[in-house]
């Protein structure tokens, strides 16, 4: 394949890891190029567009994780990905997680 | 093929299509997909993604405006949950090439997911599992377009299968299409067990954990006369069943032919036989098959049914109809006999460690004396249109049965001074269940104007066993000599005082135990309807004199097994047909 491979090493900054909020803002900031896009280390490399996939990685503030895009765009994914990952995610507000549901889902 | 033993609580047999429900009641459907309907499951699988999503935003869009962007974080993640392109290429995989149902694909994906987050060191990303199963729930919820409720909306006929189904899930089960159901946990003395018993509806309860093994559609077999559920029976074992099922069809025709044949004993002893209920739905069944009161209503159904306390307008209308349907014939009014931890409206007890003998029954109402007051005025005010008695449970000591029934005077002053109609010599009676009722039974004699000997209880406090405990369970049996001893105490100070005694705990349903009962000088059976043909064909098959010496040889036995053997034999010998 001569698509372009690039590869970036990054370390999960925000305090709480990578939860629910910061792996939805980089999903769907991955959902926004082209190129195949991989987070992960070396046991466990998982779909960078997928929230769920993101999760599962259990990345915790200092975890070393490694981004690589395949792909056109993949320069820029990776760019803007590493940015994401290494920042506080200011969006993110520090109460949301405890918000329950009001309605009843069951 | 797989069998599972339980505890059989309501009998009968039946064989027929499962319906399965989860532990948040939701129906889990078919595992497998109809050949060529893939494309279609398809796309009702990304209707019910979309149905979901719009559903989240717009929660995302309510709470957002009401407290803030920032609060709507997390629906904004269940967005991107719902839409994930992974899920939705798992899910596909499964529909397309393993033929999975929508429903049952979502369970697995998401179920695994769960799964992981759960095993994740950081505590605050394990938290994550539960975002998994909002999301499940969700889908599952568009997916299958109705939730809890649904067995009192079926329109064929299912066997239900659940963790666990409340007093009023059961209740609202119609008969016609419920065969039978089956659940994890549960014990014989619930009142899932009851209500089921009532309603005639085969059931095993406390099988433990079994309902994630079995899926929607798949044959199952209830046998609520040996407590054992099959699932996927072979071909042997459903025709053994199925000509098991013809023979008690027509013995149940047999019986249906006692109709309202009198209770009489071959020696012209009239016996009286009353019916116990939960539910008004239950009195015309109880009358049509002979009996002439109702000697145990049970009013737990109006605490159990919501988050709130019942107030007296409800009390009154549940009360007035069972009045009504019974006409001039009496009814035994139980008050609240129910442990705090039953109650989600009561502050939960603190040190209740043994629920049995803990803030249960009278003593729960006495202690919330408002709530008993509720309770007391709508019975009073039905006693002015019907033939109503009021019972207390659980009393232990005598001082206990006086404060109720001071609570009771109190009531009656009030609607005295309101100017409500009541009747002030209501009949009040009390239940013997405690064995220091049973002692002192004497010094009750004065203070009631009935007894009613509920067995259920008054077997577990004797023996001190938890029927629902499965390790001791078995130690668990009214032929034990000890409870024979305090049943005949219970009769014998009764008759020697002229007190009315009945006897209502499931042991007067259980055809063994008739004999020996007549034997002991019971003259009054309170039973459920379904439980009434049997009894009466035994009490039309014997004599008292016949009875007066089986009760007393099985007064001499020394174990519960040789009661029950003993017993037996005896029946078998005036009713060969009943089976035990």
């Amino acid at each position: 394949m001569d698509a372009l491979t690039v590869t970036r090493t990054v370390t999960v900054q925000h305090a709480q890891g990578l939860h629910a909020r910061p792996a939805e803002l980089i999903a769907k900031q991955a959902l926004k190029f082209l190129a195949e896009i991989e987070l992960g280390h070396e046991r466990h490399r998982v779909d960078c567009k997928s929230i769920l996939n993101i999760l599962t990685l259990g990345a915790t503030q200092g975890t070393v994780l490694v981004l690589t895009a395949r792909g056109e765009d993949a320069e820029q994914a990776v760019e803007a990905l590493a940015r994401l990952v290494e920042s506080d995610f200011p969006e993110q507000a520090p109460l949301t997680e405890k918000i329950q549901q009001p309605e009843n889902a069951r | 093929m797989q069998r599972l033993p339980g505890i059989a609580v309501s009998p009968g047999v039946a064989i027929g299509e499962a319906l399965v429900l989860d532990h948040e009641g939701i129906r889990i459907p078919r595992r497998f997909l109809a050949r060529g309907a893939t494309e279609a499951e398809l796309a009702r699988l990304d209707r019910a993604i979309a149905d979901a999503t719009a559903e989240v935003e717009h929660n995302r869009e309510r709470i957002a405006e009401q407290l803030g962007s920032d609060y709507g974080a997390i629906f904004s993640a269940h967005v991107q949950m719902l839409n994930d392109p992974r899920l939705r290429q798992e899910l596909e995989e499964l529909i397309r090439e393993r033929h999975y149902s929508p429903e049952y694909s979502v369970s697995r994906v998401l179920r695994r997911y769960a799964k992981v987050f759960q095993a994740l060191e950081s505590d605050h990303l394990a938290e994550r599992a539960s975002d998994i199963f909002d999301i499940e729930r969700r889908l599952l919820k568009h997916l299958l377009g109705e939730r809890r409720g649904e067995i009192a909306h079926l329109d064929r006929q299912a066997i239900v299968l659940s963790r666990e189904l409340t007093p009023s899930e059961t209740a609202n089960m119609n008969p016609e299409f419920v065969q039978a159901f089956a659940t994890e946990i549960g014990g014989p003395g619930s009142h899932t067990a009851i209500v089921a018993e009532g309603l005639g509806i085969p059931a095993v309860v406390g099988l433990g954990p079994f309902v994630s093994e079995v899926s929607g559609g798949e044959t199952v077999i209830i046998d609520g006369d040996a407590g054992v559920v099959i699932i996927q029976p072979d071909e042997e074992t459903l025709a053994r069943y199925r000509s098991i099922i013809e023979d008690q069809k027509s013995a149940s025709v047999e019986l249906a032919k006692l109709g309202d044949l009198p209770a009489v004993t071959t020696d012209g002893v009239t016996i009286q036989i009353l019916g116990n209920i939960e539910f008004p739905s239950e009195i015309p069944l109880c009358l049509e098959r002979g009996a002439v009161g109702i000697g145990l209503y049970r009013t737990e159904f109006l605490y159990l049914k919501g988050d709130t306390e019942p107030n007296e307008v409800e009390h009154y209308a549940a009360y007035k109809e069972v009045a009504e349907a019974l006409g001039d014939k009496p009814v035994v009014m139980r008050t609240v006999d129910l442990g705090a931890d039953k109650l989600s409206m009561l502050p939960q007890p603190e040190d209740e460690r043994n629920p049995f003998l803990g803030l249960r029954s009278i003593r729960l109402a006495l202690k919330y004396l408002d709530m008993f007051r509720t309770q007391l005025r709508a019975i009073l005010r039905v006693s002015a249109e019907g033939n109503v008695r009021i019972m207390f449970p659980l009393i232990s000591n005598l001082i206990e049965l006086r404060r109720a029934k001071m609570v009771l005077a109190d009531a009656m002053e009030d609607l005295q001074e309101e100017g409500i109609a009541f009747n002030r010599n209501i009949q009040v009676g009390m239940m013997v269940e405690v064995p220091s009722a049973v002692i002192m039974l004497d010094q009750f004699v004065q203070e009631v104007d009935f007894f009613s000997i509920g067995t259920n209880d008054l077997v577990q406090y004797t023996l001190a066993v938890d029927r629902s405990n499965k390790d001791v369970a078995a130690l668990y049996t009214s032929a034990d000599p000890a409870v024979l001893r305090l049943i005949k105490i219970s009769l014998d100070v009764a008759k020697a005082h002229d007190k009315p005694i009945s006897l209502c705990g499931q042991m007067s349903g259980a055809p063994i135990y008739t004999m020996l009962l007549l034997g002991l000088g019971l003259r009054a059976f309170s039973v459920t309807a379904a439980a009434i043909p049997e009894i009466k064909q035994v009490i039309r098959a014997v004599s008292i004199a016949h009875c007066e010496q089986v009760a007393q040889r099985a007064l001499k036995l020394e174990s519960a097994r040789d009661v029950k053997t003993y017993l037996r034999e005896e029946l078998s010998r005036v009713a060969p047909d009943i089976v035990i």
